[in-house]
């Protein structure tokens, strides 16, 4: 969080800083399936986030004694690129948060995707932050989620991400860098949409109970069109294959 | 190498008797380059490259830094490449692999020998000065990421903007000049598979070969070279290669010139 001192406005006429309501997310485009070596991968473009996943999988786990014989293991990376912030050149490779996010993102993945069906196996994700302004994990994992589909990986549900939180008195979702920054909270959230069950959440700042509800609720509701998007990206991908191969 | 590796490397090697490249390509030819720039808005440069399915994306930022001791009026450049494990399933986490790193320091050493970067520009003022990071992320892997990596750097420098410097600040929501880029350079990497040298090797094509050189150029002088792998090439072979790779820099010295809106 930034210093109280030289707070913005993030609020001017009851809108924000980029003009949205409280309850609209950033524009995003999904495409499925843009890299050729991986099995399955996805490119977000979410507001300023420009974020690639890809996933390689299932294949023998290594090394062998992580190696469950019952079911497949999954392995995360989330890395953001040296240049990918406005700020100075960061240092390459996963930092401690980083490697945390990984963790939970992993966690969401071993809710959703058949485990069973792959035994003995290992899943790859890799997530790498080539841009970011603001809720990178939400855009992350929801691009990672395009990338297993497109893998052809069996998953219980197409699970999505994204943030809300509170700037003053007002509760909103998907915050950019700047409101992320001077925000009162910004809790992401990742949802498997056929039974709302939320299996990633992430919290700091204050909130009231009351607010943390309408927060959920409100993030519940702008997920529907990250879940659009992640379907229409799918679709598109297949649609294009099917091209090719005529 | 992976038992499927293994029946391609074999297959490359028939082709090659036969006078055919993998995707009908002439030996001296190069795939097809195409050349995003400015993609990513927060870095200072940036250029995403495919060279066939071989995609780099490289990105330029500026940090304000104390010159070198022995260089006290001039700035820095370094040049890192990371080998992403989403760009291929040979690639694995953890710290810099070999092959990274010399990617990272062949492109470097072409760069800094032709006097790309105006390294004297960077000077701002007592004890202050730019470091120019350029970092080239490996995005899909498919063979000769030197000459990838040279067309992405370039690029990427030579969209570069420097931040506005005010009152000891650096305010990096404002760009206020264009990098100052004195020259191009360009690579040409050969592969040798069945005593043929193969401009612009494919990951199959590098998996088959034995032996391995990059040649960096600008217009008039070679500015850096690089062996790679166990096999040699006579000193005919490296001459007629040079001369291959000047040829090439200047439609390469084009396409990049190109890309700059």
């Amino acid at each position: 969080m930034g210093s109280s001192l030289n707070k913005p406005e993030l609020v001017v006429d009851g809108k924000r800083l980029d003009g949205r309501r409280f309850d609209e997310i950033r524009d995003l485009k999904i495409t499925a399936a843009p890299l050729k070596n991986a099995d399955g991968s996805a490119y977000i473009e979410w507001g300023n986030n420009r974020i690639l996943a890809a996933v390689y999988g299932p294949k023998e786990a290594t090394p062998r004694h992580l190696s469950d014989p019952s079911k497949a293991i999954i392995k995360c990376r989330y890395s953001m690129a040296p240049f990918s912030g406005l700020s100075e050149h960061g240092r390459s490779g996963p930092n401690r948060r980083a490697i945390e996010i990984s963790k939970v993102i992993k966690e969401v993945f071993e809710n959703v995707v058949v485990l069973s069906d792959f035994p003995g196996s290992e899943i790859d994700i890799f997530i790498e932050v080539l841009q970011g302004d603001g809720g990178t994990r939400a855009a992350g994992l929801t691009a990672a989620s395009v990338a297993v589909a497109s893998a052809g990986i069996h998953m219980r549900d197409l699970v999505y991400a994204v943030s809300a939180g509170r700037i003053d008195e007002h509760i909103a979702v998907d915050f950019t860098m700047i409101e992320d920054n001077y925000s009162d909270c910004d809790m992401p959230i990742a949802v498997a949409p056929r039974n709302n069950e939320i299996l990633l959440l992430q919290m700091d700042g204050e909130m009231t109970k009351e607010q943390m509800s309408e927060a959920i609720s409100m993030a519940l509701e702008a997920g529907k069109k990250v879940n659009v998007a992640q379907r229409n990206a799918l679709k598109e991908a297949y649609a294009r294959a099917g091209e090719e191969k005529n | 190498m992976e038992a499927i590796d293994i029946v391609k490397t074999s297959y490359i090697k028939e082709l090659i008797a036969k006078g055919i490249r993998e995707d009908g390509r002439k030996a001296n030819e190069f795939r097809k380059i195409e050349i995003v720039s400015g993609l990513i808005k927060n870095a200072e440069g940036s250029a995403q490259v495919d060279l066939g399915a071989t995609r780099v994306l490289a990105g330029v930022k500026l940090n304000l830094d104390e010159p070198m001791e022995d260089t006290p009026n001039q700035g820095n450049l370094v040049v890192s490449a990371e080998l992403l494990p989403l760009a291929s399933a040979s690639y694995e986490t953890g710290p810099p692999s070999p092959d990274s790193i010399e990617l990272a320091r062949v492109v470097d050493r072409g760069i800094r020998h032709a006097k790309c970067v105006n390294l004297e520009s960077l000077f701002v003022e007592e004890a202050k000065a730019w470091t120019v990071y350029v970092d080239l992320y490996v995005l899909n892997y498919n063979g000769n990421l030197f000459d990838a990596g040279s067309i992405a750097a370039m690029s990427a420098l030579l969209s570069t903007e420097v931040p506005k410097y005010e009152d000891g600040k650096v305010v990096r929501e404002e760009r206020v000049s264009k990098l100052k880029i004195d020259n191009i350079i360009t690579s040409s990497t050969f592969a040798k598979v069945g005593g043929k040298s193969l401009l612009d090797p494919t990951a199959n094509e590098t998996n088959a070969a034995y032996s391995r050189v990059t040649i960096a150029t600008d217009e008039k002088y070679v500015r850096a070279m690089q062996k790679g792998m166990s096999g040699g090439f006579s000193a005919k072979e490296i001459e007629e290669l040079i001369e291959v790779a000047f040829n090439n820099h200047k439609e390469q010295k084009d396409i990049i010139k190109k890309s700059q809106k």
